[in-house]
């Protein structure tokens, strides 16, 4: 049997089944993650030269990802509204059996034994956020009053003060800082808005500026622990603590620097390679990326990053519902989070809390929660036209 | 107008857009900011940290401490380190690992255990880092590999400090043992915030004081700038920040008497505890059978680990705090004290023991056939008599029993300065009901409150609660803490360091045993450890002298003064000296006198004792009860 023969023997032609497949897909989008995701995929490679078969893993991951990118590509807007607060109730639910029951792991309580397999309830929050923030503003559309704000402020604190205490405070920053889009953009008075972002600034440049005074070990920080005031200070000044907290950010900044502009070459960082760096293949991979292909490399990621936001945020735009607008651009700017506060880590301009770099990292559960993103975010922009107002 | 403040009127698709647009300038800012930060990074200060990565072949090494010793009350140690070179594999950096290992063992002697060994650490998933495949090298075997070394590129010789116990099983559960760094060590460490100082440290404690005091016996690390080739290995130490050794554990055993006290136990399974009532110091700490803490230092083949583990003895249980036996007649003395505070009996009343007591048709029997004849509260402590408590727990009632008896620490953790203490069981209606899930089940039965009288039914404590509660007796009811750990000494200095407690559990309800039946008269817990006293004199007349007694002479002899010793003591007690001589209400000033005359008293010892009677699953199986 010729290969036209048995292909045509198939209940469906490859190029229809193809057809299919890529309908819900919407290119631009696609095109920005996989190049993404084939630049992570090669810094990963280097990141894991002393452990090749990481790269097979994070593949398989990739692949569960985009199976369930696809999925999520294919429901309507009006299912992930029906959707939001059962997954939104699960997902408070799962924390909660996280702090009761949860699996310890370098000190923190994150992960819940299911049985079959270790899940991290925290990576469904930060889908499951947006959706529950979105599907009540959609609610309360056009009668939102001042108290929906509260309501809005309680569905937002109660899973990440769970997340916080786990403690993974950087999924907490994460999830909060989505949330707290998502209620900017609900339409959250001006007048709220401006004094809280100008205060933390002026609160930002006071520390920088006043950091030598008040990290003296006598001076005690009202209302803060030690550790906390420690993980400040090292910040401000990351050789106070070269063996401990301050490692993390001498060697990526070193990684960074020392790549100057057109870095070092890919699989030649001597950072990487020779092991100074720490976590080179999760949270500072962006050191790695910094360190081989230089600035011009910081900038290409920069920049895909900035085009995965702007379409997120395009799609927002021409959504149809508030529901998909806000959901839509919630999800673009989490991206936005994720990637300013891994980057800003690296860099030691942040402190130094968990957070991945997105598409990038290894990590099977934060890829899932990314990829079932950007499947959402293409299902609001092919429903686009179906949905009436 | 509320609603103004929170949410603004512009609603609608335009607005929603507005605000699209300043969360997109937002976005813009925040990545020219990181833009800026990598041009600062990247091409501004570029040559600094070019340089600074060439530096980075300066590597900052940690040192490990020098662990803390552990000595006994008279310094006699329990617990030091040597250093031994090892030969480590990097198997990430070896490429055909069995081959090198066959390569190697031409050279050196590698057994089948060391293989096993290896193997097993491989297993953990630390193929990273470089594990040992043999450890304590001669010389002759370290100037063989020296000469070859060119052949075995990730095989390395490395000088490591470890962990030697030169006394072996001698108060192994006291001691406990090291092992190699584990997940959840780490979780530990991480969770007390000393990961920068763990850099390097491969062994941690796991289990007795060497665990409980694992970060005051560790240390503080030191850090040496190495410089190191491209491959990574150091070429030559550029500077060095001494490392701290840790503290010095002065324990509160006396190991004259551990011996005795292992020995007496001998091959028995079981638990002994001898505790010091007027400071809750511990004095002899065994668990029966113990174990070699040295077996695990570098490691603990699997075989061997399997054996210690799957033995019926269970010798890495520690029964003195998690094994939990029913106290039998030890816990007469209480019921007694129970009895008089209570005012459920005078010291002369008496009982008829016919050798039985009947209740609800059951026929509870007493040891001795015929029974006792009359009995009054002293024949009933001297004879052990069952009827008696028999009849005195029917009297009280399981409700009065339970409460009294929680003052003296039994059935909650005592609080000694080990992990893994269980609570035992004092049996209560309330326990009952939050023990049993079946209604029928959950009801207390008022037959279950006779045998709880002689120490019996449901009542399950673990060794040490027992000689806590000894202990409280002969202290005039006052509590203290048993402990291990006498002080914590400051390797540098030598000073001695406050060693925290935690107050014992049971402390909210000291029983006032100072005060007399009618205020007169002598006090209640005097009366009755006097009387225990004069159980063990008499009693210990018809038997052989045993070899505890006999050693416990030597040990206190020179002290001058010898106590009443009786073979297979379950418990012993002594009141202080001068605690029968009535009250007079002086009881500061006589507290005040008692030092001076410390040094004709020999240490007053309390004793508890448990043997496990039918198997080693028997004190597990109660526990869970």
């Amino acid at each position: 049997m010729s290969l036209s023969a048995a292909l045509r023997a198939l209940p469906l032609h490859p190029r229809v089944l193809w057809a299919k497949l890529a309908a819900p897909i919407d290119p631009p989008l696609m095109a920005i993650v996989a190049t993404l995701l084939a630049c992570g995929m090669m810094v990963l490679a280097s990141a894991s030269a002393d452990n090749p078969l990481r790269l097979v893993s994070q593949a398989g991951n990739l692949a569960v990802a985009l199976t369930l990118m696809r999925i999520a590509a294919q429901i309507p807007p009006q299912g992930l509204m029906r959707l939001a607060p059962p997954v939104y109730v699960l997902a408070v639910l799962l924390l909660v059996a996280v702090a009761l029951a949860g699996d310890v792991s370098k000190g923190a309580r994150r992960w819940l034994n299911l049985g079959v397999a270790r899940i991290q309830p925290s990576e469904i929050m930060k889908i499951a956020m947006p959706m529950m923030l979105a599907w009540y503003f959609q609610k309360r559309e056009a009668m939102a009053a001042w108290h929906d704000f509260v309501v809005a402020a309680l569905i937002l604190l109660l899973p990440v003060g769970l997340i916080a205490k786990q403690p993974d405070l950087g999924t907490a920053v994460v999830v909060a800082a989505t949330g707290l889009f998502a209620i900017f953009l609900a339409g959250l008075s001006w007048k709220l808005v401006v004094p809280v972002l100008a205060a933390a600034a002026a609160g930002v440049v006071l520390l920088v500026a006043s950091g030598d005074s008040i990290c003296r070990p006598e001076v005690d920080w009202p209302g803060l622990r030690e550790y906390q005031k420690h993980r400040v200070c090292t910040l401000l000044d990351p050789g106070s603590d070269p063996l401990g907290k301050g490692f993390h950010t001498i060697q990526s900044t070193i990684a960074l620097g020392s790549g100057a502009i057109l870095g070092k070459g890919w699989m030649q960082g001597t950072q990487a390679h020779l092991e100074f760096l720490p976590e080179r293949h999760t949270d500072f991979i962006f050191a790695v990326a910094g360190e081989e292909f230089g600035l011009v490399g910081g900038i290409a990621l920069l920049l895909l990053y900035a085009a995965l936001i702007g379409r997120g945020l395009m799609i927002a735009a021409g959504a149809p519902t508030l529901f998909a607008r806000l959901l839509a651009a919630s999800l673009a700017l989490s991206y936005f989070a994720y990637a300013f506060v891994n980057i800003g880590m690296v860099s030691g301009i942040l402190p130094v809390v968990g957070v991945p770099l997105p598409f990038v990292s290894y990590g099977g559960s934060a890829l899932v929660a990314l990829l079932l993103g950007v499947g959402i975010l293409m299902s609001i922009q092919k429903h686009r036209m179906l949905v009436q107002k | 107008m509320t609603r103004a403040v929170f949410h603004s009127p512009e609603a609608g698709i335009e607005g929603f857009r507005s605000r699209l647009a300043a969360a997109g300038i937002g976005v813009l800012v925040a990545f020219v900011l990181l833009f800026g930060r990598l041009v600062q990074l990247q091409v501004v200060d570029r040559d600094y940290y070019r340089t600074r990565a060439e530096d980075n072949r300066i590597a900052i090494v940690p040192v490990v401490p020098n662990r803390g010793l552990v000595t006994d009350r008279n310094g006699v140690v329990l617990a030091r380190n040597y250093s031994a070179y090892t030969l480590e594999i990097t198997p990430s950096k070896v490429g055909d690992l069995d081959a090198t290992i066959e390569e190697l063992g031409r050279l050196i002697a590698i057994e089948p255990r060391d293989r096993k060994r290896f193997r097993k650490a491989l297993a953990e998933g630390k193929n990273f880092e470089s594990l040992p495949i043999r450890t304590r090298l001669s010389d002759e075997e370290l100037a063989r590999f020296a000469a070859n070394r060119y052949r075995f590129p990730g095989v390395e010789i490395k000088a490591r400090l470890f962990r030697q116990y030169p006394r072996g099983e001698l108060a192994s559960h006291a001691l406990g043992y090291l092992g190699r760094v584990s997940e959840r060590d780490l979780d530990r460490i991480e969770s007390a915030e000393e990961e920068a100082n763990y850099r390097g440290t491969e062994h941690f404690g796991k289990s007795g004081v060497e665990q409980k005091y694992e970060f005051a016996l560790h240390g503080q690390a030191g850090a040496e700038q190495i410089e190191v080739d491209a491959s990574g290995h150091a070429v030559r130490v550029l500077s060095r920040t001494a490392p701290v050794a840790g503290n010095d554990l002065v324990l509160t055993l006396d190991l004259r008497l551990q011996e005795i006290a292992e020995q007496a136990l001998g091959k028995r399974r079981g638990a002994l505890v001898a505790i010091e009532p007027a400071s809750g110091e511990i004095l002899a700490y065994v668990s029966r059978p113990g174990y070699d803490p040295n077996l695990f230092v570098d490691g603990i083949d699997p075989q061997t680990w399997d054996e210690l583990n799957n033995s019926p003895d269970r010798p890495m249980i520690d029964r003195a705090i998690s094994g939990t036996y029913a106290p039998g007649s030890t816990f007469k003395p209480y019921m007694a004290l129970a009895a008089l505070t209570l005012g459920k009996r005078t010291p002369g009343q008496t009982i008829h023991d016919p050798g039985y007591f009947m209740f609800g048709g059951h026929q509870f029997r007493d040891d001795k056939k015929g029974g006792h004849g009359t009995v009054d509260m002293y024949k009933s402590i001297v004879a052990s008599c069952d009827t008696y408590y028999y009849m005195l727990a029917n009297d009280l009632g399981i409700d009065n029993i339970s409460n009294f008896m929680r003052q003296f620490g039994f059935g909650a953790p005592t609080g000694v300065d080990l992990e893994g203490e269980t609570s035992g069981v004092l049996p209560s209606q309330e326990w009952k009901r939050r023990h049993f899930r079946r209604p029928e089940q959950q009801k207390w039965y008022a037959g279950e409150t006779i045998s709880i009288g002689i120490g019996q039914g449901y009542n399950a404590y673990t060794p040490i609660q027992l000689a806590q509660a000894v202990a409280t007796l002969a202290n005039d009811g006052v509590m203290n803490t048993p402990h291990l750990v006498r002080s914590v000494v400051e390797a540098r200095s030598g000073r001695r360091g406050p060693v925290e407690r935690q107050p014992p559990a049971a402390q909210a309800g000291t029983p006032r045993l100072h005060q007399g039946c009618d205020g007169r008269s002598e006090p209640r817990g005097h009366r009755l450890a006097r009387l225990c006293r004069r159980t063990v004199r008499e009693r210990g007349q018809d038997r052989d002298r045993p070899a505890l007694f006999a050693a416990r002479r030597k040990v206190r002899g020179r002290q001058g003064r010898r106590a009443p010793a009786r073979p297979r003591v379950v418990h012993r007690l002594r009141a202080p000296r001068q605690a029968h001589r009535g009250t007079r209400g002086g009881g500061g000033k006589r507290r005040l006198r008692r030092p001076e005359r410390r040094s004709d008293r020999a240490p007053g010892l309390r004793l508890s004792s448990a043997r496990q009677a039918g198997g080693s699953r028997r004190g597990r199986g109660r526990s869970r009860a």
